[in-house]
């Protein structure tokens, strides 16, 4: 069995974007599905920090050091880009104008619910930034990360232990191991798997209930 | 002759009290007014409440204002940017005050105060921790949370171009929360690159109107700033 890498995740979230989505990309693994959708089909990436039409990293000796994302990182523009400030920015995302919200995660339920921010009520000096905006206001929120964690604890939950982000927001979660859906009122429901992994291996490292798509 | 133009910073600092609340504009380094917070920190103004989206980093600007020992709380979405040694050290021996905020949380607080609007429901973090101690309500069979509206009695922000009245244009993603603290403060200080004459900003580029604005300082922020846009 090989689990899919990092580029395979965000190519296989990039593949299920249709033309016309506004997305908003979080930091991470999220950030490198925009270089997998075709420059062919127009999709608008958003970012917090008030960039609408944001393009690829800009090449050497091009930079403008006003234009950055929400990781802080210089971008570029695409044709069609706008800038807003963060009250109409965040009032484009919690008034539920953003298709789709791509974030990574430390735990998913199987009832949608998402944690992400912090790891524990102790945490010192826990750091939210947008998430909880966006976990609350996207209209899909797809969750990229890994199936379980560095020491094998499954990260796919029947309830999260870590503090919530947000409460029955996650649609749909990309791991290293399959592709997952969250349906309300049934759970995890598996839409396809890395090559040679078998459905009850998958079961295994999920601390929830999976369900077969057909 | 309306002219919120100052020379120095000792003008454009002029009368910042002790225990003040201060709005700080930027994202990261863009649209953050470093001249003004290097200038805020040798006034020795103590018992500051900051609100801005970072806590920091490294040992200059907004971290240098909190080791100084300037400031008693932050609020803020985000302490934990690249390098934030000085909050973490802060906050650890428990000398500095924290508030996290969700980010567009954070914004609509600033945009509320400035809007005259002294609270809002929001579903941003209902159910979560940062809902504890916040009234919830039920509308339409969702659950939101009582926010209240971040007045503040100062503001600094930074803007590409100002004219005498204090008109600001932002430039690319530069405006982040600039034009909403701007609004939201008793009093506003821009920190700008360029000072053109009046009638030279176009109307429909202004990003925040004069009225907001009490004082401008033009401030070079160094050749790698001010390339034209392209």
């Amino acid at each position: 069995m090989t689990p899919f890498t990092r580029d395979q995740m965000a190519h296989r979230a990039a593949d299920d974007i249709p033309e016309g989505w506004c997305v908003n990309l979080g930091i991470g693994i999220p950030t490198l599905v925009a270089n997998h959708v075709p420059s062919t089909r127009e999709v608008v990436f958003q970012s917090e920090n008030g960039v609408i039409g944001m393009g690829p990293a800009p090449a050497k000796g091009t930079e403008d050091l006003w234009n950055i994302n929400a990781g802080k990182q210089l971008i570029t523009l695409v044709k069609g880009a706008s800038f807003v400030g963060h009250a109409d920015s965040f009032a484009m995302i919690r008034g539920g104008h953003i298709d789709l919200c791509v974030l990574g995660g430390f735990e998913v339920a199987e009832n949608g619910d998402l944690a992400n921010w912090a790891t524990g009520e102790n945490d010192t000096a826990p750091a939210v930034g947008g998430a909880m905006d966006l976990a609350a206001g996207a209209k899909r929120l797809w969750v990229i990360m890994d199936h379980t964690t560095k020491d094998g604890r499954p990260k796919l939950l029947e309830k999260c232990v870590y503090p919530l982000t947000g409460l029955k927001c996650v649609t749909r979660i990309y791991t290293n191991l399959a592709t997952i859906d969250v349906v309300d009122g049934k759970g995890f429901v598996v839409r396809d798997m890395a090559p040679g992994l078998s459905f009850d291996e998958l079961q295994a490292k999920t601390a929830a209930k999976l369900h077969q798509a057909h | 002759m309306i002219n919120k133009i100052v020379r120095t910073m000792a003008e454009a600092l002029d009368g910042i009290k002790d225990g003040s609340t201060v709005l700080i504009g930027g994202f990261g380094s863009v649209g953050q007014p470093d001249a003004l917070i290097e200038a805020l920190i040798e006034t020795g103004v103590k018992d500051l409440t900051i609100a801005l989206n970072n806590a920091g980093s490294g040992r200059v600007g907004v971290a240098k204002l909190m080791d100084n020992g300037c400031v008693r709380k932050i609020i803020c979405s985000f302490p934990r940017s690249s390098d934030p040694v000085v909050f973490e050290t802060l906050y650890r021996e428990g000398k500095l005050e924290l508030e996290i905020t969700p980010q567009g949380t954070l914004a609509e607080r600033i945009r509320a105060a400035a809007a005259g609007i002294p609270a809002f429901f929001t579903a941003t973090g209902a159910g979560t921790l940062l809902a504890r101690g916040k009234e919830s309500r039920m509308i339409d069979g969702r659950e939101y949370i009582l926010e209240t509206a971040l007045k503040a009695d100062v503001a600094l922000v930074e803007a590409w171009q100002a004219d005498r009245w204090g008109n600001l244009v932002y430039r690319g993603s530069g405006a982040n929360f600039n034009p909403t603290m701007a609004a939201a403060a008793t009093l506003t200080v821009a920190q700008v690159q360029h000072i053109v004459e009046l009638g030279d900003l176009h109307p429909h580029m202004v990003g925040t109107p004069g009225v907001y604005v009490n004082r401008v300082i033009q401030v070079d922020r160094g050749p790698e700033w001010t390339k034209e846009e392209a």
